[in-house]
This record gives structure tokens, C-alpha cells and sequence, in this order.
């Protein structure tokens, strides 16, 4: 899909943003404000966090460590549901700039993943006695990281972008079949993690006084990961750009 | 119908006569098997413990062997293209392919098991039921293998990368697999492991064989 074919398509609806001098342009508006949003939230959520929430009656001032573990997981899922949601927007609408925002995305989220797992580690050292438990579901953020990996590896393997991008889509929705493996793993072998305690039925189960910094700091992850996004998309494009112009000037010669 | 089963009797000629393939397989598995006791150690109530474990986890590996020829060969001789041009839909050639390599890696792991398990003091009740998930859960791995294979056909280091995009695919079935003999032996029920394996199959049956085609589709612009 050409830039031209999407303009044929009069510009409406996503194709609008396919125009990559128009993604350039408004990704050129957004990027500094989501730079901005994150490095704010991030701030007040770690601030509210080290400073203002409690420390826990059972874990003391390790619960802490909460404030940036769990809204890694959550990140960890989120950028995988984005993948799998970019790469089918490739698959099915041709839409140039999805295979660009896919092939951004992978990083962040596996970093996002690693950063989970860690924080999780050094979590679980003082709280379990232990640094790593083969529970089901750090195994499956674990497989996470893995699918992450082979995604990014895929990608570098093939030549071709096109073909990549493509090889890359399917690899990431058939990939994401475990994602909500990982969600509902806690229920279904519900051993040592405790069970999900945030998105309840019943609502909420923890305070607010620890709610609120978490849900700062997963917003400010959020903001962040725009921010990235937006940085990595516009340097694939100029990557892009670059070796169009190299291959011109080299049937030039 | 007719090309599938044709394609199906191709490949196992194949196999055969590609210098015993399936046993290559069978001695891979016996090998890592054979492996456990002898890093862990011989205590009969150790190995008893993990027997269920480790003859899944050398099943899952074993299958990884053959997976790289699936197409490999067909894309170098250029068959794929023909079988793209003339035969049935690649959908049912993958169907075709993966029901092949199902035929000549996963049932013969499957004979090889209870010898496997029974080395490693396994009871009777654990290994029917061993035997059972791996008549459910082989399948899937040959046909979620085959979306492996059918990515990297055509890349010069496609082995090792099947087994980094397809490992993390194989848990659910190494899971619920060693859950029923775990379950066996527990003197729980086994249904819920089975059913999920069946589901599992059913699953892969329908869905993986659309992937896998695109995939191949890619391969072959």
C-alpha cells in the first residue's frame, strides 16, 4: 500500500494517518505533550507512592515496589494486546503505518515485561523468601518476555520489511492467543500469586491511599509509552526515507 | 480430498526414505529421557515424582526435530508453488503436511512412551493416562509447529528460530498434559486436563491451519 493508493481511498477514516508527512506532522504535535504528561506523572506517582501511601501492616515498606510491578504487568499485557491490535490492522487493512507502529511497540513492551519481572523478583525476595517461584502466572509474563523475543527476532531474521511485517503479524496474533492465558492463569491454577485485586467484580479491594498512586503511575506508563512510541515510529520512517533515497542515489550512479 | 490424503502418503514415503527420519526421532527422545536419571540420579521415588514431566518436556523437544523439513524441502524443489498453483487449498495442504508429521513423530513418541515411563517407575494409571494426553496434545504440537515452520521457510537460520517462535506456544499442552498424569497420580479427576487438551486439539484444528497458510502464502509472493 502506497501513499498514493491511500489518498486514492480519499483519506477517510485511518487511512487519514497513512500519509506519513501527516503522521509526521501531528506525531511531531503529540510527542512533546506526551514526553511531558509522563515525566509529570511518573513524578507525582512516584512522589505519592515513596511519600504519601502507607506502608503495608504485612509487608511493610516493600508493598512499595507495587507502585511500579504492577503497572509494568499491566503495560507488559497492554503493549501485546496493542501488537496483536497493530498487527491486525496490517493484516486486514494494509495500513502502512501498523507494521511501523507494531514493529515499535515489541521493544517497549518487552521492556516493560523484563522491568515486571524484576521488580517482581526483588518483590518476592524479602515477601516469599525467594526470588523466583515457578508459579503460573510469573511463568507466563516469563513466556511473555519469550514471545516478545521471538517477535523481535522474527523481525530481524527476514530481509524484506514488507515481508517481515507481514511474517511479524501473523507470529503476534498467533502469539496473542496467550495473553489471555496469562490473565486468567491466576484463576485457573491459583497457586502462590495472589489473585487480582484491582479489577474485581466487587470493585477496588485495596485502599485508596494505595489506588491512587498506583493508577498515577500506570497512567504516567501509559504517557510514556505514547512518547516512545512516537519517537520510534518517526525514526522508522526516516530509517525508511533514508534507504529509499540511498537506493535511488546508488541506480543513479 | 483427494490431494490431501496424496500429500499425506507423499510425505511419509518421504520419511521413510529420507533415511529413518521417525527413527532419528525416536532415538532423540529416548536419548534426552535417558538423561534425567542420569543428572538427577537413580532414586526410584524421584524419578517416579517427575516421570510425567520429563517425557513431555522430551516429546515437545523431539517434535522440534522433523519440524524444520516440513516445508523446507518443498520450498527449495519448488513443490510448495505447485501444490499453491494446482493442488487443494493450502489450508488443507498444511492440514496435509502437519497430519504427516503427526504420523511420523508424534505417534511414534507415543509407542516409545511407556517404555519411556515405565524405565522411570511410572505407575499403570499414570501412564494410561499419560498415553491419552499425549494422543490429545501431540497433534496440537505438530499443528501449531506447522505456523513455525511455515514463518521461517526460506530463512537460512530457520531451525533455531522455530524453536524460540514455537516453544512459547507449546506450554499450554506441556501443561495440561503433565496436569492429567499429575492428576492420575494425586487420585484427582483427570476430565478437566483431557477436555482442555481436546478443546486445545479442536482448536488447532480449526485455526492454525489459516496461519500457517498465510504464512506460507508470504513465503511464496
Amino acid at each position: 500500500m502506497t501513499q498514493a493508493a491511500a489518498q486514492r481511498r480519499g483519506g477517510g477514516g485511518w487511512h487519514r494517518f497513512a500519509n506519513p508527512a501527516r503522521f509526521r506532522r501531528i506525531a511531531g504535535a503529540v510527542a512533546p505533550w506526551a514526553s511531558g504528561l509522563a515525566v509529570a506523572l511518573l513524578l507525582l506517582g512516584l512522589a505519592l507512592g515513596f511519600f504519601v501511601a502507607p506502608a503495608d501492616y504485612q509487608q511493610g515498606e516493600t508493598v512499595r515496589i507495587m507502585f511500579v510491578h504492577v503497572p509494568s504487568a499491566w503495560m507488559a499485557l497492554f503493549c501485546y494486546t496493542a501488537l496483536a491490535a497493530a498487527s491486525a490492522a496490517s493484516l486486514i487493512w494494509k495500513h502502512p503505518l501498523a507494521d511501523v507502529a507494531a514493529r515499535a511497540m515489541a521493544p517497549i513492551g518487552a521492556v516493560f515485561t523484563a522491568q515486571a519481572l524484576i521488580t517482581g523478583a526483588l518483590w518476592g525476595q524479602p515477601m516469599w523468601g525467594t526470588w523466583w517461584v515457578w508459579d503460573a502466572r510469573l511463568t507466563s509474563v516469563l513466556v511473555l518476555l519469550f514471545l516478545y523475543l521471538g517477535y523481535m527476532a522474527l523481525w530481524q531474521a527476514i530481509e524484506d520489511p514488507a515481508k517481515a511485517a507481514k511474517a511479524c503479524a501473523i507470529l503476534a496474533i498467533v502469539g496473542f492467543v496467550n495473553v489471555p492465558i496469562i490473565k486468567f492463569s491466576v484463576d485457573w491454577w491459583n497457586t502462590l500469586h495472589q489473585p487480582a485485586s484491582v479489577l474485581t467484580t466487587e470493585g477496588p479491594k485495596i485502599h485508596a491511599s494505595m489506588l491512587w498512586p498506583l493508577l498515577v503511575m500506570a497512567a504516567g506508563f501509559k504517557a510514556y509509552f505514547v512518547a516512545v512510541l512516537l519517537l520510534r515510529m518517526r525514526t522508522e520512517l526516516d530509517g525508511a526515507r533514508l534507504r529509499a533515497l540511498e537506493s535511488r542515489l546508488a541506480a543513479a550512479e | 480430498m483427494g490431494g490431501f490424503w496424496t500429500i499425506v502418503a507423499r510425505d511419509l514415503l518421504l520419511a521413510r526414505r529420507q533415511g529413518a527420519a521417525t527413527l532419528l526421532v525416536v532415538v532423540f527422545f529416548a536419548m534426552t529421557v535417558t538423561l534425567f536419571p542420569l543428572g538427577i540420579g537413580p532414586e526410584r521415588v524421584v524419578l517416579a515424582r517427575i516421570a510425567s514431566g520429563v517425557v513431555w518436556v522430551a516429546a515437545l523437544l523431539a517434535t522440534l526435530i522433523a519440524l524444520d523439513r516440513m516445508f523446507q524441502a518443498d520450498h527449495e524443489d519448488g513443490t510448495l508453488e505447485q501444490l499453491l498453483l494446482a493442488g487443494p487449498a493450502l489450508e488443507l495442504v498444511v492440514l496435509a503436511k502437519a497430519l504427516a508429521h503427526w504420523l511420523s513423530s508424534g505417534l511414534p513418541l507415543i509407542l516409545a512412551a511407556p517404555v519411556m515411563a515405565l524405565s522411570l517407575h511410572m505407575d499403570a494409571r499414570g501412564l494410561l493416562v499419560l498415553l491419552a494426553a499425549m494422543g490429545l496434545g501431540t497433534p496440537i504440537l505438530s499443528l501449531v509447529g506447522a505456523i513455525g515452520a511455515a514463518l521461517t521457510v526460506g530463512l537460512r537460520r530457520g531451525g533455531v528460530l522455530i524453536t524460540l517462535l514455537v516453544l512459547p506456544l507449546y506450554l499450554p499442552v506441556l501443561i495440561f498434559g503433565v496436569g492429567g498424569t499429575e492428576a492420575a497420580i494425586l487420585d484427582t479427576s483427570i476430565r478437566p486436563h483431557l477436555l482442555l487438551l481436546g478443546a486445545g486439539l479442536l482448536g488447532a484444528i480449526a485455526l492454525t491451519p489459516w496461519a500457517a497458510a498465510a504464512a506460507l502464502r508470504l513465503a511464496l509472493e
